[in-house]
């Protein structure tokens, strides 16, 4: 942990203070909900009957499967983005180079997720196998 | 950022030791960067190829399947157990309980243990199912 002089001032230069408890509470949400979502994914494909394309396809194609799926990936790319901003945030320190960081992380996450929910729609509304 | 270096710092921020807890917490940031970045990586990669077909799916196959690709696995396995315990301990602190000193060292070390015996546990079920 940083508790250097910084950390008070950087903490306010990156959100208003109101802000601030709905962030904490936000991270708090996402973890929660990421955790029950990865208990499920990880029970469903133990459950599978094997990791081939078929099998996971198949599986995707039901409305049960694929719509937890697509808040795993909401959940779990929101967590990741709010968790790789907070490591940024607290370790570097320039203000032009922190900015950069975070649009990367921002960028990649966004990308990241869109591409796991195209897929994952293109599995469940696809009409062949 | 505004320091003024011709202060002094607090002396008793030089003076500390490692233990268990902070141990805990950086691997807590290690752990989650390297799921975060890894983790969801081949996650994105196996769903786009599972999208794509069976070619897609046989090419990223191959590769997860590769015998050094072993060490990805077993290592994300413990990423995934070691930031899940930590992140429970975190809320069981967030709730403003545990801080006691032996209570506190206690529980962080547990989060190093269960992470290795639960990573060993799923290994060992992947691998005598596949001998069995």
């Amino acid at each position: 942990m940083t508790t250097d002089t910084t950390a008070a001032p950087a903490a306010a230069a990156v959100a208003p203070a109101e802000d601030a408890a709905h962030h904490w509470g936000l991270e708090r949400m996402l973890s929660v909900s990421t955790l029950l979502l990865f208990v499920w994914f990880l029970v469903s494909l133990w459950r599978l009957p094997g990791l081939d394309q078929q099998s996971v396809a198949e599986w995707l194609k039901n409305p049960l499967a694929a719509v937890p799926m697509l808040l795993l990936v909401v959940s779990t790319f929101w967590h990741l983005k709010l968790g790789l901003a907070v490591v940024v945030e607290d370790y570097v320190h320039e203000a032009g180079s922190r900015f950069a960081w975070l649009v990367v992380i921002n960028f990649l996450s966004l990308f990241a997720a869109g591409l796991a929910i195209l897929s994952v729609l293109k599995i469940a509304l696809g009409s062949s196998a | 950022m505004t320091r003024n270096p011709d202060r002094p710092l607090s002396p008793h921020l030089t003076i500390w030791k490692w233990g268990p807890h902070m141990l805990v917490s950086i691997l807590h940031r290690i752990t989650g960067a390297g799921l975060a970045t890894v983790g969801a990586g081949v996650f994105v990669w196996w769903l786009v190829a599972v999208a794509g077909g069976a070619d897609s799916y046989a090419y990223f196959a191959l590769w997860a399947t590769w015998k050094w690709s072993l060490i990805v696995w077993i290592g994300l396995t413990w990423a995934f157990f070691q930031h899940l315990l930590s992140g429970l301990r975190h809320f069981v602190m967030d709730a403003g309980a545990g801080f006691e000193l032996k209570t506190n060292k206690f529980w962080a070390v547990m989060t190093l243990v269960w992470a290795i015996l639960l990573t060993a546990a799923v290994w060992a079920y992947i691998i005598l199912g596949r001998l069995a």
